[in-house]
């Protein structure tokens, strides 16, 4: 355990690109998961090389693969669509939303979250599939997650925890209400696109408010949002759209309730533009190192907007 | 052309499910062999439905629909090994299905509001609303709706939910009139943004899993369950000859198969097509006149007979109990256009003379392909190996290195 945590503990991103890799795997060889290694291939490098052109753009101090690679797996894993244009499309979208759409200093949407709803209100020719997942494999899914908690010291789990529990509420509650047998709302809690949500993107540290109280608030919010999509609009993915709603909303809520802005790894020298990943050692952001002499000025306009964490 | 049997299934259930935004068009087919007198639905829906929302439809309808989709066989014959080219296709038949009707009962009435009594057909229909399951319980059985006991817990959640309820009988006065020996499909079309299937109330007194085949006829792409595993049938791969002859039983013992290896926890795609071609069509694709019959209410009257008709087919097969499926079925629309049909391949072998060089590679690889024809067979249906070697004429033992102790126990 103490090797498996050293190792993933340098960064736990790490653990997140192998656990979603592995329920990739896990979806193409057993589940018949509507994706082929090749469009894989195109997600993936249309979201690094989005990364590539960015950080050199923005003049970043170095190439994050990590981040991209990690909205791609997630891309991989929900988003589904007949053609390449349009997959390669959100991959672009999903990335280039981290270093276009920002507000004080952090980007708004969660990248896989932002690259799924862009494509599916522009194009109406994506789909998410939420029951690709089945019951079965429901509690080996729990525990790839779970381990996730384990490795990253549970920092900032107060989201996925929030998220959880209310969600779980108002299932329960709304089936108690109508007085549904048990198997009902357990039925509909055993989904793993519920966790897959729950543990890698609501639980993305970078787009999450600051503060703690603001962290629980969001995650209630988001469930309230994914419940009334759910059972009163009728409408699949409630949790993605409500995601992608209420995200507008942190800014409000680190104003509100502010708390220590999150940063990957305190060590590493930090301002970069990505994001994504779930809890991590929760660190205070390294001082801002401005570099506003260099680039041109609608660079310097985006950095400076950036406040006290650069692009 | 092999057709099999049409009554495949005896507790089947056949509805058509036509969508597009929020509209829907739901056909429920029935083929129900009791007593007329004993047949009753009652199915949650919705909507308040008026008079013109109810239409009585036409089974040939769902017939044509049911060939149009079904699995398939395909034929191809070997090319002369010495020579060059020829293929052909060949498709197959249909299932097709009994209804589970609900039930009938007794006398009179308490807290439930009959909204509305009509005569369509030869069906009386009563729209209800209630404010208690028990109430509404003791309504159907008083007046003669034999409802299974224990629904009255199922009832109550979708009376809470505000969901009204379509109850519909024989009338056989009219009936007798009408002249027709078989229960004609009921027809109904509302708008709510609910596109669900509700299965739970055929389940409460069921003895054993049932049936069900869902045709979803949609504008812009296939359909799949969003609370159930969708997958596909599997396809596309080559049986032995005599599959041709049992198609019927083939077909019966490849889904339960599959349904065991899931575990009865998927719904299984079976079809997904653009209802303008097939390729190999079991039958012809429906027409715009049929289609219309069948609900689809974006296509316009009198428009050129010729014109595409913008309808994507999925045909969706379940078998289902109350462990297995807690829930009523939810669907989404998706806008996948990837065509699937589950279809086997049956490959025949060039008979003529083949004494050129060619022809000893060709006559090796036959055997090859017997073999694993075999294996893909036995592999499908979980039938045992002895025996489809046997029906193929194929030497039962040595050739592919089964120890006697495989052969003792059948596998």
């Amino acid at each position: 355990m103490n090797t498996l945590r050293r190792m993933f503990s340098r960064d736990p991103r790490v653990y997140q690109i192998v656990t979603l890799a592995a329920l990739l795997l896990y979806g193409m060889a057993c589940l018949g998961f509507d994706i082929t290694p090749l469009r894989a291939g195109l997600l993936l490098g249309t979201a690094l090389a989005t990364q590539l052109v960015f950080t050199r753009v923005v003049r970043l101090p170095a190439f994050d693969p990590l981040s991209p690679t990690i909205s791609a797996l997630s891309l991989c894993l929900l988003l589904r669509t007949n053609s390449p244009v349009i997959a390669a499309a959100a991959g672009f979208a999903a990335i280039a939303s981290k270093f276009l759409l920002r507000w004080n200093g952090k980007h708004l949407f969660n990248p896989t979250n932002f690259g799924l709803v862009a494509t599916m209100l522009a194009t109406g020719a994506v789909w998410v599939s939420p029951g690709q997942w089945g019951n079965a494999a429901f509690l080996a899914f729990l525990f790839a997650c779970a381990g996730g908690l384990v490795v990253r010291r549970a920092a900032r789990s107060d989201v996925t925890f929030a998220f959880l529990a209310a969600y779980l509420f108002l299932v329960f509650a709304r089936s108690i209400h109508l007085g549904e047998p048990l198997a009902i709302p357990i039925h509909r809690l055993e989904s793993g696109a519920l966790l897959l949500f729950a543990f890698f993107m609501i639980s993305d540290p970078k787009t999450t408010p600051d503060s703690r109280a603001g962290r629980i608030l969001f995650g209630l919010l988001v469930a309230t949002g994914a419940a009334f999509v759910q059972f009163r609009l009728f409408r699949t993915n409630g949790p993605i759209w409500s995601l992608a709603l209420f995200a507008l909303l942190v800014p409000v809520i680190d104003l509100v309730l502010p708390g220590p802005r999150y940063a990957w790894n305190a060590t590493r020298f930090l301002p970069k533009g990505d994001s994504h990943a779930t809890l991590g050692n929760l660190a205070p952001d390294p001082p801002f190192r401005p570099s506003r002499a260099r680039g041109p000025r609608v660079l310097r306009v985006l950095r400076g907007q950036g406040g006290h964490q650069a692009l | 052309m092999a057709r099999a049997d049409t009554k495949l299934y005896n507790r089947a259930s056949q509805v058509v499910l036509v969508r597009d935004a929020d509209r829907t068009v739901l056909t429920m087919s029935n083929d129900f062999q009791g007593d007329l007198k004993e047949f009753a639905v009652v199915v949650p829906v919705p909507t308040f439905l008026t008079r013109e929302q109810i239409h009585v439809g036409e089974k040939k309808l769902i017939d044509h629909l049911d060939a149009y989709s079904s699995p398939r066989l395909v034929e191809y014959f070997d090319p002369d090994p010495c020579q060059k080219w020829e293929a052909r296709d060949m498709a197959a038949p249909s299932s097709a299905l009994k209804a589970a009707g609900n039930a009938v009962g007794r006398a009179q009435s308490l807290g439930v509001t009959v909204e509305a009594r009509y005569t369509v057909g030869e069906y009386d229909v009563v729209i209800l609303s209630a404010k208690q399951s028990t109430g509404l319980e003791t309504w159907l059985t008083e007046n003669r709706y034999r409802i299974p006991a224990g629904a009255s817990s199922v009832l109550a959640a979708y009376i809470k939910q505000g969901m009204r309820f379509f109850v519909a009988r024989v009338n056989l006065t009219e009936q007798a009139k009408l002249g027709f020996s078989y229960l004609r499909p009921i027809q109904v079309a509302y708008e709510s943004p609910k596109f669900m299937l509700p299965i739970r109330l055929g389940m409460v007194n069921a003895n054993g899993p049932q049936e069900l085949f869902v045709y979803a006829l949609t504008r812009q792409g296939r359909v799949e369950t969003t609370n159930y595993r969708t997958v596909k049938l599997p396809s596309d791969m080559d049986v032995p000859l005599y599959v041709r002859e049992e198609f019927a039983g083939f077909y019966r013992a490849m889904f339960s198969e599959r349904v065991r290896q899931e575990r009865m926890q998927t719904v299984f795609l079976e079809y997904a097509w653009d209802m303008n071609w097939c390729d190999p069509c079991a039958a012809a694709p429906l027409s715009r006149e049929e289609l219309r019959g069948l609900g689809v209410f974006w296509l316009e009257e009198g428009a050129s007979a010729s014109g595409a008709a913008p309808v994507f087919l999925t045909r969706l097969h379940l078998r289902y109990d109350k462990a297995h499926f807690p829930e009523d079925l939810v669907f989404q629309e998706t806008a996948d256009r990837t065509n699937f049909q589950a279809r086997y391949v049956l490959r025949h072998a060039f008979e003529g003379d083949v004494s050129c060089s060619a022809g000893g590679e060709y006559r090796r690889s036959l055997m090859q392909r017997r073999e694993q024809e075999a294996k893909n067979l036995v592999s499908l249906t979980g039938w045992r190996i002895s025996e489809v070697r046997r029906k193929m004429g194929l030497a039962d033992s040595s050739a592919d290195g089964q120890r006697w102790y495989e052969r003792l126990w059948n596998r």
